[in-house]
């Protein structure tokens, strides 16, 4: 019997088949893991341009757009080189499916205001920080590149949408209420970035991971600051959505996908 | 004043959108200054005493250019997210930021001369202000992106490279910059045009396609005729154009035709031949009444442009009013403490 005022998180993989990863499998499935976080999240960010709320925020979210993309094709061929079966960085970003990509819930969230947008933003950029900090001292050097020169672009990202965080919570009552909201929607899609699967476990004893546990720890502590900071609050209802981790995603996923990859899918074996 | 010899440099965007300077001032010490300020090739600075047409002048071409950039970043952004190739999107998404940030400078050059934003956008959003009008045509395909990049790119530069010695300080630094920015936008742009017309034979034909459609809008992104064009006659007489928008065209026309050919597409028009005598190509006529109908509003997308200007600036408003609030606390605060 369970209490239904206290919602139960379901498992991790309780009810999946036993697979034994090995370690490139392992490494290729984490490294998908996070260029697709990028990818996605950069597609989504990439709507907005030339739609921006003035000028300069319309260049600034562009110009995250494109860091990000950046991280993401590094990502994409180091995953592809892992992998060692042909594929291109082209091929695992336009050729793969719904249930193939790995991205986090939250970074396929349609845009919503800008309050949304900041707000995902604001959470992805945080959980980007503290996570590729740590990664940056990865025994994987690719990765630990790779992290090290993201780290100090997401240090701007992220400077950036706390900022606007703090403009939106106290600034006018519309722009309080539009974050308020965005909060509540977006907070049930923030547990399942610190998930620890199967491959994190293994290259977390390879000393190539990073330990989500410890990035929970700062994330939760700067996001309270941020959200003091604003006067706004998480939400009550804390239980948190999940699947990305096993390629199930939101219904978004499907449409971002359909648009990203119909055009090497229409023309196979082009080259662009 | 006896000839307009002190604006040599200024030259307009698009040529139809220039209109003459009257001849009214009425500092006459101060223009003898500004005369021989001039004459010297010396650059004006904000700070710096300056006729009033040559303000109202400056005002409304640095602003129509700006809003050029602004609204030309929407057709190319109408395919970020479809790009086919990651890096294909990382160039995409590059250059039309770069636009943007032309933009940017453009408008801040303008505002040096005593106008706000706001009244700049104001006239965008109210239809009072012109921006270029290429970007009133569809991007239909991917191979439209190359096509933008290598022909409309390339013939905005042929506009704008002399703007960059324009006798303005503010809009000459900001030339510089775009010159340099929009010259590499064309590269890009043939390049991304190179793989579809070595490609598969869709790609072949999707390239073709784009010529098709983006070839004379681009010709006549060089303005009327020089005989219908009166105001370019005296835009060149008072060196404020260096070349006519017939000579423009011609050289923009000589330049691209041998890529075409070395790309293996057709030019659609069964006019064109080479011609010893000129030593360059014949032509025919670009269709005038089209370009007629898309200045003044009846494009295929001049709707949709603007709307999506006005929509994008509506729903800011309450982001500009947050952030000006919150500003306005922090000042608060910071002076009670
Ligand atoms: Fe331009
Ligand atoms: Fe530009
Ligand atoms: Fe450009």
């Amino acid at each position: 019997m369970f209490d239904l005022l206290v919602p139960v998180q379901p498992e991790i993989s309780n009810n999946q088949p036993e697979i034994i990863m090995n370690k490139q499998e392992a490494l290729f499935n984490y490294t998908l893991r996070l260029a697709d976080n990028s990818l996605i999240l950069s597609q989504r960010l990439s709507e907005w341009t030339g739609h921006g709320p003035f000028l300069e925020e319309d260049l600034a979210l562009t110009n995250i757009a494109l860091d990000i993309l950046g991280q993401s094709k590094s990502l994409l061929e180091y995953a592809a080189q892992v992998e060692g079966k042909g594929r291109t960085e082209d091929d695992l970003a336009f050729l793969r499916g719904e249930r193939e990509f790995y991205n986090t819930l939250l970074v396929e969230q349609p845009n919503g205001d800008y309050a949304k947008t900041i707000a995902r933003q604001c959470f992805m950029d945080a959980f980007d920080y503290y996570f590729y900090s740590e990664l940056s001292n990865s025994k994987d050097a690719t990765l630990a590149g790779i992290a090290a020169k993201s780290v100090k672009e997401i240090t701007y990202h992220l400077r950036h949408t706390s900022s606007w965080m703090v403009r939106f919570g106290d600034g006018t009552e519309e722009s309080h209420t539009r974050l308020q909201n965005a909060i509540d929607e977006l907070w049930r899609y923030t547990g399942e970035l610190f998930e620890m699967t199967e491959a994190d476990e293994i290259l977390l004893k390879e000393g190539i991971a990073v330990d989500l546990n410890a990035v929970k720890v700062k994330w939760e502590k700067h996001i309270a600051e941020v959200l003091e900071t604003a006067k706004v609050q998480a939400p009550e209802n804390k239980y948190m959505q999940r699947g990305s981790r096993e390629g199930k995603h939101t219904e978004y996923l499907g449409y971002i996908l359909a648009e990203m990859q119909y055009l090497p899918r229409a023309i196979p074996n082009a080259k662009w | 004043m006896k000839n307009h010899d002190k604006y040599h440099l200024i030259f307009a965007y698009e040529s139809r959108i220039f209109v003459a300077m009257e001849n009214a001032n009425t500092n006459p010490k101060m223009e003898e200054w500004f005369d021989a300020k001039l004459q010297k090739n010396e650059m004006v600075e904000p700070k710096d005493w300056m006729p009033d047409n040559y303000r109202k002048h400056l005002i409304r071409q640095i602003s129509q250019h700006a809003h050029s950039e602004i609204v030309g970043m929407l057709p190319e952004g109408n395919w970020i997210t479809r790009a086919p190739s990651l890096r294909a999107k990382i160039v995409l998404l590059a250059k039309v930021q770069d636009e943007g940030g032309h933009g940017l400078y453009l408008y801040t050059a303008a505002e040096t001369l005593g106008v706000s934003r706001d009244e700049l956008l104001d006239a965008l959003h109210t239809g009072k202000a012109k921006y270029s009008s290429i970007f009133n045509y569809p991007t239909l395909t991917w191979a439209d992106i190359g096509a933008v990049g290598w022909l409309v790119d390339g013939a905005a530069i042929m506009n704008q490279v002399m703007l960059q010695r324009t006798s303005y300080g503010p809009y000459a630094r900001a030339m510089v910059r775009i010159c340099k920015e929009e010259s590499f936008h064309q590269r890009q742009g043939y390049e991304s045009i190179c793989h579809l017309a070595f490609g598969t034979e869709e790609q072949k034909q999707m390239a073709q396609d784009a010529l098709n459609r983006w070839w004379w809008p681009t010709l006549m992104m060089f303005g009327p005729t020089d005989a219908n064009s009166p105001n370019s006659a005296n835009a060149i007489k008072w060196k404020i154009k260096r070349e006519s928008n017939d000579q423009l065209r011609q050289r923009f026309i000589n330049q691209t035709i041998p890529q075409i050919e070395y790309l293996g597409l057709t030019v659609p028009d069964p006019d064109l031949k080479w011609n010893e005598e000129k030593n360059g190509y014949d032509f025919g006529t670009p269709n005038w009444d089209e370009f007629m109908a898309v200045i003044s509003g009846n494009g295929p997308c001049n709707k949709e442009r603007l709307k999506a200007r006005v929509d994008a600036h509506k729903g800011g408003e309450w982001v500009r009013a947050a952030a000006k609030a919150h500003a306005d606390k922090k000042r608060e605060m910071e002076f009670a403490a």
